[in-house]
């Protein structure tokens, strides 16, 4: 397989795009690093939008990395076709900038929450999924302190009749209660995609799942989803 | 008749009238300022520089030793550790969340002005009973504030520890240490880089404001007493984000070569950095306040200069490198402003609006504070009355039960599972484990680190309590299968202007300084934080460690936990009837005194050794600390880690509820496969190391013969859900 090119932005306030360009690498991607000012995807295959505080969280989560300048790249981008995928921070900015529904507010606790989680995968039919098995479960690592998605009646009603929901906090064995929320978030959503399945967004951190040293490995088989996307040029 | 000005500003009549045999003259307002902040007890160390002197400093491992930001050690192929800690105990007393949080921010940057990224937090807390609202309050605002800030930075949350005493009610302890990486031979210190005469002096960051004015000589070098909110004005308001920016920023001006020196500004704000930066350069700087960007224009000449507004550092930049700085300091959204240029001599000449404001040596304010030998005097025995000989015949699986629900052993998840632990990628083991184990990045090595401190032992004994914060933070990296290779401290005391605590705090420097020449790992560098006290009452004296320490290959680190059954249990050292200052003392009998456990740093050094030969060869399957709550609490806490039950029968003749619960020093629960019990016991034999085979692992239940039999789920429900529960969280 040729070694697909993958964008990570980095605004101001980003954590996780360095971690995120390391386990690109360590997978064998190219990772390309992407300044938040600039309008130029240096031709990449895929793109990423790390985990953070974009910005300090001011205003609110996301809000105003949505209107960084690069953002309009990654939007047409995104309406090509292209994968773009936005985790922790990323997934509060894909959120703002409307290419994706509901948004995230504090977690139910009011406190931020570090921890390992279970991931129920709800569809294949997206770039970060394609290799996976609806209803298999996946650990990655949570740490967020607004992980807690919500959506109007419309929207939610939309996001479950599309199936749009691409993974459910559950238990490593796919049941899904209240323990296992770490955030409250509405219907235990963890992530959701765009009708085409090349915009996903997720509060877990498959970034820090691919090296079994210091964590889980949940992370692998979506970063490999997102290579074969990210190669074949459009989503499945 | 109100006192004079020094006075209110916390300088001494003696100190102004060296203040004024240093000018020939009268102080003007605005000097006076800067020598009330710079000669504070927080900045000039006075009241325990002669003691810390007594340190051990050198070792083939240190790089940079105590003077700097940070400690420095040698990690090997050109890598460099950098360490240090810092207490923020009185900002968090008045205001948790702000307090605590500016704590993380300012120890981060004392990483950054070595020329490190920082890699890692750890966050030593003490707190009152969490059955009073108000210690819920700090405690809850405090966990909050390191969460806030440390998350949100990019550096993850690894240790620390959190101890609850009464005489914490009225002073919690908020200690924060901070390690970065760096390259050796790119080390930032004073010594390394030689400004010019014309060079510039260069402030990037956040704006200059009102805010934490005096915040070491109002808030840190006095207690608290009645009506201390008043002092809140004096609290530093952080923004983490601005403190991201300011790492990249900085770390980017040092990769590309451009700067001459670097200072961040903390206590005691400008003042400190542009005196210490212009000492140590061994010149004179003329200063121009116009230039400082404000956020209130109205700022007088005093305020500017003692302002501790958070996230700010200080550059020394040769002109001919101004544009380059300025362009990176712009591309990551930083203000710059040159304020000062270092000239020929010894004077800090400083103008507002083009008069000259103040005039001063600017080693006067940063080296030549005064020093003082204050009387010490010892105060009478705190109890002598030894718990070991009190009855007991209660029933021991109850007595585990409530020793492992005391918020001390208890799991502390509530706490570090705010606290981002993963960012950066290198987490090896994190706080469930006795020692935090980072990945030195691109490398197999792992850099460990631990902190401890034990306020219950101080208070019966500073020497020996000081000395155990030592021995168990080795054996805490030890058991993690790497060694020990020197120490960073925080020193929490009460007023050292009484001589009790003046004697306590000698006494631990004593502690320190026999541990630190035993086991081998010298001090490179650390806080003094006094006046813990109010109303006359002072908290325990409590030295807090932190421990560095090196694994070559991270691979091989030990967990704590049994990890399978089917393996044999030892006890490493011996158990002698020591329950002075024990959990089980405290929580059981009730009763607090008697003499903490004895030390003999030749067994703990032996000890290390074994751990560190036998963690090489990897024959551990386990290994963790025997120490607070005694082996009881030990082996309850590798059978709860991965759910391996035990069966055990204690191998002395002490009764039972002594060799359960003593907390006898230099012990250790490990577990090996049979094939390596025979090398085990070999390598104990070989450094004259106690050793006993107490039982083996497996099954759901943990037994003690004799003593206690309960299953593991039923031990780990205390553990896990004590402190949620204080809190009034339902589990």
């Amino acid at each position: 397989m040729t070694r697909p090119r993958i964008g990570v932005v980095t605004f101001p306030g980003s954590l996780d795009d360095g971690d995120a360009r390391r386990a690109i690498e360590a997978m064998g991607g190219d990772a390309v690093a992407l300044w938040h000012t600039e309008h130029d995807l240096r031709g990449v295959e895929a793109v990423v939008l790390p985990g953070g505080f974009s910005y300090g969280d001011y205003l609110r989560a996301g809000a105003i990395a949505a209107r960084a300048p690069i953002m309009a790249d990654v939007a047409a981008f995104a309406a090509r076709g292209a994968p773009v995928v936005g985790i922790c921070n990323g997934f509060q900015i894909l959120c703002e900038a409307g290419l994706l529904a509901g948004a995230l507010i504090r977690n139910r606790s009011l406190r931020f929450v570090c921890e390992d989680v279970w991931l129920r995968v709800e569809t294949a039919q997206t770039c970060l999924t394609a290799g996976l098995v609806p209803g298999e479960t996946i650990q990655i690592p949570v740490k967020h302190g607004e992980g807690q998605w919500v959506a109007t009646p419309e929207q939610l009603a939309r996001v479950e009749d599309e199936a749009l929901v691409v993974f459910r906090y559950s238990a490593a064995d796919g049941i899904l209660d209240d323990a296992h929320n770490p955030n409250g978030a509405t219907n235990h959503i963890a992530g959701i995609r765009n009708d085409a399945g090349n915009v996903v967004g997720l509060m877990p951190h498959p970034e820090h799942a691919v090296d079994p040293d210091v964590g889980p490995t949940g992370g692998q088989p979506l970063l490999a989803s997102l290579f074969s996307a990210a190669v074949a040029g459009v989503t499945t | 008749m109100t006192d004079p000005l020094h006075l209110q500003l916390g300088l001494t009549d003696d100190e102004f009238d060296r203040i004024v045999e240093t000018l020939g003259r009268e102080p003007n307002r605005t000097e006076l300022a800067m020598y009330s902040v710079m000669w504070s007890e927080h900045c000039s160390y006075k009241s325990s520089k002669i003691h810390l002197r007594t340190l051990p400093t050198e070792g083939s491992a240190v790089l940079v030793g105590p003077g700097q930001d940070a400690g420095a050690i040698d990690i090997g192929d050109g890598d460099a550790a950098v360490f240090k800690m810092e207490s923020h105990s009185h900002p968090s007393a008045i205001e948790p969340y702000q307090g605590a949080a500016t704590g993380v921010g300012g120890i981060v940057r004392d990483i950054i002005s070595m020329g490190a990224r920082p890699i890692a937090l750890l966050d030593p807390l003490m707190f009152g009973p969490l059955t009073e609202a108000r210690n819920r309050w700090l405690f809850e605002g405090v966990v909050a504030g390191i969460g806030g800030y440390g998350n949100c930075i990019g550096v993850p949350t690894v240790g620390g520890e959190v101890r609850f005493a009464d005489a914490h009610s009225a002073n919690p302890c908020v200690n924060v240490m901070c390690v970065g990486f760096a390259n050796a031979d790119e080390l930032v210190t004073g010594n390394s880089l030689t400004p010019h005469v014309g060079s510039l002096i260069v402030l990037y960051g956040a704006a200059t404001g009102r805010d934490g004015i005096g915040g070491v000589s109002v808030l840190a070098s006095a207690t608290l007493e009645d009506g201390a909110e008043a002092s809140r004005p004096s609290v530093q308001i952080g923004d983490p984000f601005a403190e991201k920016l300011l790492i990249e920023a900085s770390l980017e001006l040092i990769d590309r070569g451009l700067l001459e020196g670097l200072q961040d500004l903390g206590g005691a704000g400008i003042t400190c950095a542009l005196s210490e930066s212009a000492a140590r350069a061994g010149m004179g700087a003329d200063v121009d306040l116009d230039a400082v960007p404000l956020r209130e224009a109205d700022m007088e000449p005093f305020e500017i200069l003692t302002s501790e507004s958070q996230e700010r550092m200080l550059a020394i930049v040769h002109p001919d490198r101004l544009a380059d700085v300025r362009s990176v300091c712009e591309r990551w959204g930083l203000h710059t402003a040159v304020i000062a240029t270092l000239v020929d001599g010894a004077t800090l000449t400083i103008r507002r609006g083009g008069d000259v404001v103040a005039e001063v040596p600017a080693r006067s304010l940063a080296d030549d504070g005064p020093v003082y030998d204050r009387p010490r005097a010892e105060p009478a025995a705190v109890d002598p009355a030894d718990p070991a000989l009190l009855p007991f015949d209660g029933d021991l699986g109850d007595a585990l039960l409530a020793v492992l629900a005391s918020p001390a052993i208890a799991s502390k998840r509530w706490v570090w599972r705010q606290y981002d632990r993963v960012v950066q990628g290198n987490t090896v083991a994190g706080p469930d484990s006795d020692g935090a184990v980072i990945r030195v990045p691109g490398t197999l090595k792992g850099v460990v680190v631990a902190s401890d401190g034990n306020g219950r032992y101080g208070r019966l004994d500073p020497f020996l309590g000081a000395a155990h914060a030592v021995a168990e933070a080795a054996r805490n990296v030890a058991v993690t299968g790497a060694r020990p290779l020197a120490i960073t401290n925080c020193l929490n005391f009460g007023n050292p202007e009484r001589s009790e605590v003046m004697w306590q705090f000698a006494e631990a420097i004593r502690g320190i300084r026999e541990a630190c020449e035993a086991l081998g790992t010298p001090v490179t560098g650390g806080n003094v934080s006094f006046y813990n006290e109010s109303g006359g009452s002072a908290i325990d004296p409590t030295p807090v460690i932190g421990m560095l320490g090196l694994l070559p290959d991270y691979r091989l680190r030990v967990p704590n936990a049994f990890p399978a059954a089917g393996l044999a249990i030892y006890l490493l050292g011996e158990t002698a009837p020591e329950l002075g200052g024990s959990e089980f003392a405290d929580v059981v009998l009730g009763e607090a005194g008697g003499m903490p456990p004895a030390l003999d740093l030749s067994i703990e050094r032996a000890l290390i050794e074994v751990l560190v030969e036998a963690a090489s060869e990897a024959i551990l399957a386990s290994a963790h600390d025997c120490s607070d709550g005694g082996l009881a609490v030990a082996l309850a806490e590798c059978a709860i880690g991965a759910g391996h039950g035990f069966a055990v029968s204690l191998p002395t003749d002490l009764p039972s509820h002594i060799a359960l619960f003593s907390e006898s020093a230099s012990r250790v629960v490990a577990s090996v496969t049979p094939a390596d019990e025979e090398r085990l016991v070999e390598l104990a034999a070989a450094h004259a190391v106690p050793i006993a085979r107490i039982g083996e692992t497996g099954g759901p239940r943990a037994v003690i013969e004799h003593a206690i039999d309960l299953t593991v789920a039923r031990l780990a429900d205390p553990w896990e859900h004590a402190i949620p529960r204080l809190l009034g969280e339902a589990v």
